[in-house]
């Protein structure tokens, strides 16, 4: 560590190190230089001069925000001359500003508005006429609006550096330079909305939240994204029981800021009109809603029966639901049911790479690895469609860190463009490909190795015998798709393995081997739809399903529950890392009831304990039970992720490893859910939807 | 060839080739010392060279006045980078008609000057980076480097010396900003014309991000003869510090405009009378611009000066890139602040908001003001908007806007008085067009 | 879109002038040349130009709007732009702007019916000591006067 500077600012000793920036050093005192154009971890700008300071011994006002600090230097940040200096920038900036706060979105929450109160004069001295410039749409989630932007050029490095996208320009010179996306009259791109959140004004607006509503009448859930597996935290905007925003304005969670489209926008598909809000009951031939007192009473009496003569039971979880749900499920179909005929749709070999490591600390990556370790090696994936997050780290790495990534992919990703090195693989050599990097490899200080479905079984212990002949330090990320992927295997949604990967004595059927079976008798299925791709063999089966949406699967139910979705429940979720966050309820929706009660309330209908169906309650029963999941409480309580740690010891193989299958969804599908998001499906369907990725 | 009668004052270095019948070509170039000073240099060190420049005192014509020598001395030759000249030919400054012709009539001239420079720092290439308006120039330099390569003065082994160097012509198109070093680059690499951050200067991250000297073509046409008759002998046509010649560019209201080199030090008066014939019409003097648009204006009686750098610094006005604009007493000094607006707010590059609004918000406020409409509380306005640019834009564009307004409004209150209370221009029917 | 040999062959010329790797640079003055062959910036020739320097269109877009002598609506055939800057101002350009508004029947940046001519009020355009000054596309014409322009005018609108 290089030695400390000293310098004053505003009177008071600072002590920075050598490279920092006044506008920080300030920071660190806890003075404020304002800023628009600043933007922590983007390129500097120097474009909007509101930081400018007095230095001591210069003749002119200096950059706050470019200026690095040096030994002795005297900084006023609060002089007249300053104050008079923040005052004439306000002006200036306010002189085209069309001021239609009343009806701005951003009211409220507006940087210019807070800088107005705060540095700005109390009237205007501009007797010219406003330009005026029409409102353009650019997609079905992004708008600008000209006369309300500022340039202070944030949008178009978010988009750039940040998302790695560049779909965001300036045209135009002088007074009417504007802000343009990237085909001429629309954009191409990721639809993440990034641009807009870190907009500073009410220039870029959200085609979902647009004149909704003003930003204080919502209360503020923040939560965990239910559509992939990376676990981000959105905060949701709620306003008489309706999702009316998503976003992570205070930058809290593992992502900071950052969320793709589907955890800013695919919220919709709780509003969906498609929604069940009864339970449903085949009464001849077609499914009837009915009362939830009737349906449970009919599903337990049908169990019972099943049960008595020795019926064949299978049930299939869902990798959406909570780690508490899924661990009540499968202890009712362990213990109720008495059956290990249980599994989930797995996305990745998780089990192998657990049972790789066993014995190894530090080798599981968090999703902070990725912004922080020195090399990250992608093997046979496309981050940026499937996992926005951990590219979106991957190339925070890159650009803050200068990390080394390399590529092993089937095909091209965006990756690439700031790889050290790139191989194009075809399925079935990646290892072999990745053999090719040994040498580079073994001269990194230490590695993250991401990797995707196709790595699996035997496969992934010759990667791991792979990581650990380099002799440095090496992490792991076994990719899977969904919010809870990781939570189901962990909590034991598996024929062979129970909660924490202990095996059972007599492993069950396996997922397509329950469909399969033609003796089947009853089939319980929680927010999966298997009957999608395959069909389920056994006609006799009594099939109850639990989900938000009249599936393929629900249409083949003798009874369906009109089950919550992961934003109107509480309880936890483990992301692709590993990393334990917890859910927050920012709604209720009309007659759908949480898994959890559902499961509860069923076994409470067959005369069965299970114990009490309160989320706390079940956590701390995981927390006692589970290997890995002894996490602290306050961790996540107060919104923070708390990783789980790896299993010591040896971990049942994957049952039929080649079913472990990922659903290759984009950035714009999200399963079953992404079908009832119109957000979702206007980007798929807008302009943007012909986005294709990476250009040659 | 474009140029106008010559003065009998001047003293002629760097347009000595002038009006010489076919003074662009190779041969009369050759013929009259050409590439003398070339083959000098590469007798020379690359230090000596950078020291004979010193010892010249010449200052960049391109307007900021820097001493070249020491500019050069900036580029780090050793590094391992490529190292680029380029020349800035982009000639935008208004009020300022000079590097066209000294491209025009002696572009050999400009490319020993090129090819001394590419030694002194060790750059091989050459880009010069001209006006996209002055299309036939960049056909004319084309012809005289193809001339010069195909004679064996650029390419591989110029000469038999040993050095190399390839140059190249590159067309802007309608940009004032890409005059300013930094935004040139920016444009030279096929973006908008945006300002960089400085430092790093050009001369250690320039062009592609190598180590680039960027002069004007003046300041590089004035080497050959630096080199070829020494850096003292150039010093001392001019005064102290303020080496050479200078090409000054007379336009306005007086008999003789044109393009004239004289010392640096000349007197303005002398300029104006003796050099440029006299107030045109016989009418009285009213101001004048010194250096180009950008530069702080004079009142007639302050023009009994010197005209070098240091001089005009002290009365707070500037050299700038020797366009001297000449107004009589007829001119609406409103109208001229609003024209000068005017520009700055069409050629601001709109990156930063001091610039971007306050020359948009003082154009439309002057016109407003000249159209009758003006308050009274608007004339301390204009200054102070002004002041609120003046050294807190992110490059000089927005104080060159700046620096001019102030001074008229400063130094001529009562043209702006006189527009109050929806009186007409009072200089309106005074003015008849002059017209050529 | 294709463009004259000529103009190909300029393009060729211009892309190997610049370092390696650099093609970008030669963006400004490739949409220059390909404006005063095809006559104005549209979307195509944007597209074109990016796949010849290897960027993106967008980053052409953002250059275009930039330059003043770049437009994206099609010009007159000769394009007379009159400087009314001050050296210009001083010596009559404003009221020359005016006398070609007038003769011509357009306004600023406005093309006449016919497709032939477009005005245009420019800034310096380096022939200060030569005011007022005159462009018509790429000539200058110095020392103007309105009798001057009209004269040049009709010898155009005669060359037809
Ligand atoms: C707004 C602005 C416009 C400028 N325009 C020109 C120009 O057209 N030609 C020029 O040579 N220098 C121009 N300059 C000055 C250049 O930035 C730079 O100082 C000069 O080219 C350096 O060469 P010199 O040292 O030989 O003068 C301009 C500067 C500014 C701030
Ligand atoms: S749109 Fe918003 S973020 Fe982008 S430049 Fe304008 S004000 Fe800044
Ligand atoms: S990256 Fe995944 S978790 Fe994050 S917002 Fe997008 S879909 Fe949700
Ligand atoms: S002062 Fe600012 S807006 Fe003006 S030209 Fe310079 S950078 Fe651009
Ligand atoms: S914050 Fe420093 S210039 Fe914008
Ligand atoms: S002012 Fe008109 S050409 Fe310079």
């Amino acid at each position: 560590m290089a030695d400390l500077i000293n310098l004053t600012i505003d009177g008071k000793p600072v002590q920075a190190a050598p490279g920092t920036l006044v506008i920080n050093a300030a920071k660190q005192v806890g003075i404020e230089i304002p800023s628009f154009c600043y933007y922590d971890g983007l390129t500097l700008q120097a474009a909007c001069r509101m930081c400018l300071v007095e230095v001591e011994k210069t003749p002119k006002l200096q950059v706050g925000c470019t200026l690095p600090v040096a030994e002795g230097m005297v900084v006023h940040t609060d002089s007249p001359l300053v104050h008079q200096s923040r005052k004439g920038m306000v002006e200036f900036l306010l002189t085209n500003h069309p001021l239609d706060c009343p009806v701005c979105d951003k009211g409220g929450e507006c940087e210019l508005q807070d800088m107005t109160f705060r540095y700005g004069m109390g009237e205007s001295r501009f007797l010219e006429q406003k330009m005026h410039v029409d409102e353009q749409q650019w997609s079905p989630v992004v708008f600008y609006d000209k006369p309300r932007c500022i340039l202070c050029y944030r949008c178009v490095r978010i988009c750039d550096e940040g998302m790695g996208v560049n779909a965001l320009g300036v045209v135009n010179r002088g007074a009417v330079s504007e802000i343009a996306p990237n085909h001429f009259d629309h954009l191409e791109c990721d639809e993440c909305g990034m641009c807009i959140d870190i907009c500073p004004v009410g220039a870029l607006t959200s085609g979902a939240y647009r004149y909704k509503t003003r930003p204080w009448e919502m209360k503020h859930v923040g939560t965990i994204c239910t559509h992939c597996a990376d676990g981000c935290k959105t905060t949701l905007g709620v306003r008489n029981n309706e999702i009316i925003r998503g976003n992570n304005r205070d930058r809290s969670g593992i992502n900071g800021e950052f969320l793709c489209v589907k955890g800013r926008y695919a919220f919709d598909f709780v509003h969906s009109a498609e929604r069940l809000q009864a339970p449903l009951l085949r009464k001849n031939g077609k499914l009837e809603p009915v009362s939830w007192a009737e349906a449970l009473a009919t599903v337990a009496k049908k169990f019972q029966q099943a049960q008595a003569s020795g019926g064949k039971f299978a049930v299939i979880g869902s990798n959406h639901t909570s780690n508490e749900e899924n661990y009540y499920l499968q202890s009712f179909a362990r213990e109720v049911l008495g059956t290990n005929n249980i599994d989930h749709h797995r996305t990745g070999d998780v089990p192998a790479l657990l049972d790789a490591l066993s014995g190894k600390t530090d080798a599981l990556a968090t999703s902070a690895d990725l912004y922080e370790r020195k090399a990250i090696l992608v093997i046979a994936s496309d981050l940026a469609q499937q996992h926005p997050f951990l590219s979106f780290q991957i190339r925070a790495n890159y650009r803050h860190h200068g990390a080394h990534i390399y590529t092993v992919t089937p095909g091209p990703v965006r990756e690439q463009k700031y790889a050290v090195r790139s191989i194009m693989t075809i399925p079935g050599r990646e290892l072999a490909d990745v053999e090719l990097l040994r040498e580079q490899l073994k001269a990194e200080p230490e590695l993250v190795i991401v990797f995707g479905d196709a790595i699996k079984g035997d496969a992934v212990h010759k990667l791991v015998a792979f990581g650990a002949s380099l002799g440095i330090p090496v992490r792991y990320v076994c990719l899977v798709d969904y919010s809870n992927s990781r939570g189901a295997s962990d909590m034991g949604l598996a024929p062979n393995h129970g909660p924490g990967y202990q095996a059972v004595a007599e492993p069950g059927l396996a997922y397509d081997e329950i469909l399969a079976a033609t003796d089947l008798d009853v089939l319980w299925v929680v927010g999966a739809n298997p009957l999608k791709h395959l069909d389920l063999a056994s006609s006799r089966a009594f099939v109850v399903v639990n989900d938000m949406f009249l599936t393929e699967t629900a249409q083949r139910a003798d009874v369906v529950f009109p089950a919550a979705s992961a934003y109107e429940k509480s309880g936890t979720v483990t992301n692709v890392c590993g990393e334990v966050q917890r859910l927050k309820a920012g709604l209720q929706v009309m007659g759908a009831k949480p898994d959890l009660e559902i499961i509860g309330l069923i076994a409470k209908e067959m005369g069965q304990d299970i114990g009490i169906w309160s989320p706390d309650k079940v956590l701390e029963e995981i927390r006692t039970n589970v290997r890995g999941y002894n996490i602290p409480l306050p961790v996540i309580a107060t919104g923070g992720a708390a990783q789980t740690t790896p299993v010591n010891g040896h971990v049942p193989l994957s049952a039929r490893p080649e079913l472990i299958q990922s659903a290759r969804d984009s950035l714009f599908t999200s399963g079953s859910l992404g079908r009832y998001s119109k957000m979702l499906n206007s980007v798929l369907e807008g302009p943007g939807g012909l986005y294709s990725e990476e250009r040659p | 060839m474009l140029y106008n009668e010559p003065s009998p004052l001047e003293v002629k270095v760097v347009t000595k080739r002038f009006g010489m019948p076919n003074s662009h070509s190779l041969d009369a170039y050759l013929a009259t010392d050409g590439f003398k000073a070339f083959f000098k240099a590469m007798q020379m060190t690359p230090e000596q060279i950078v020291e004979e420049v010193k010892i010249s005192a010449l200052r960049g014509r391109g307007g900021a006045g820097f001493p070249a020598g020491m500019k050069w001395s900036f580029v780090p030759r050793t590094s391992p980078k490529p190292k680029y000249v380029i020349i800035n030919a982009d000639e935008s400054e208004p009020g300022t008609c000079k590097d066209r012709l000294l491209m025009e009539n002696d572009p050999h001239q400009l490319i020993e000057g090129i090819l001394i420079a590419g030694r002194a720092v060790d750059a091989h290439k050459g880009y010069i980076y001209i006006r996209g308006e002055y299309r036939y120039l960049i056909e004319h330099m084309d012809r005289a480097i193809a001339e010069a390569y195909g004679r064996g003065y650029l390419g591989k082994n110029i000469q038999g010396t040993g050095f190399d160097f390839d140059l190249y012509t590159h067309s802007g198109a309608g940009a004032y900003e890409c005059g300013e070093e930094t935004a040139l680059l920016d444009s030279i690499e096929g973006k908008r014309g945006i300002p960089r951050m400085k430092p790093p200067f050009p001369a250690v991250v320039g062009a592609w991000q190598s180590p680039t000297l960027l002069n004007n073509v003046e300041t590089l046409s004035a080497v050959p003869a630096i080199i070829r008759d020494g850096g003292a002998a150039f010093a001392a046509l001019g005064t102290p510090k303020n080496g050479g010649t200078r090409m000054i560019c007379l336009s306005g209201h007086i008999n003789k405009p044109g393009v004239y080199e004289l010392p640096v030090g000349f007197n303005l008066l002398r300029m104006i009378h003796e050099v440029g014939g006299g107030m045109r019409n016989g009418k009285k003097l009213k101001a004048v611009v010194p250096g180009g648009s950008s530069c702080p204006i004079l009142k007639a009686e302050e023009c009994d000066i010197p005209m070098d750098f240091d001089t005009l610094a002290k009365i707070k006005s500037m050299l700038g890139s020797g366009g001297t604009v000449i107004l009589d007493e007829d001119t609406c000094m409103v109208r001229f602040a609003l024209r000068i607006m005017k520009f700055y707010a069409h050629e601001s590059c709109g990156w930063c908001i001091p610039c971007r609004e306050g020359t948009t918000w003082l154009k439309r406020m002057l016109e407003r003001f000249h159209s009758g409409m003006g308050q009274k509380s608007d004339i301390p306005m204009i200054g102070e908007l002004s002041k609120n640019m003046l050294g807190r834009t992110f490059c000089a564009l927005g104080d060159a806007a700046a620096m001019p307004t102030i001074s008229i409004v400063e130094k001529f209150p009562e043209d702006f008085e006189a527009h109050l209370n929806g009186q007409p221009c009072p200089y309106a029917h005074a003015a008849e067009p002059v017209f050529a | 879109m294709t463009f004259s040999p000529e103009l190909e062959a300029r393009f060729a010329k211009l892309l190997e002038s610049y370092p390696p790797g650099r093609t970008r640079s030669a963006v400004v003055p490739m949409l220059l040349y390909a404006q005063d062959e095809v006559g104005h910036i549209s979307n195509e020739l944007i597209e074109e130009v990016a796949r010849l320097c290897k960027v993106t269109p967008l980053q052409v877009d953002e250059v275009v709007g930039y330059y003043s002598m770049l437009h994206r609506k099609p010009l007159g055939k000769y394009h007379v732009q009159v400087c009314t800057n001050i050296s210009c101002l001083l010596r009559g350009g404003e009221e020359l702007y005016e006398h070609a508004s007038k003769q011509l029947g357009i306004a600023n940046k406005q093309v006449t019916a016919d497709g032939q001519f477009s005005l245009e009020e420019v800034e310096c355009i380096g022939a200060c000591s030569w005011a007022p000054a005159v462009q018509i596309n790429y000539d200058f014409h110095h020392l103007v006067t309105p009798e001057k322009l009209d004269a040049l005018v009709a010898e155009l609108r005669k060359a037809q």
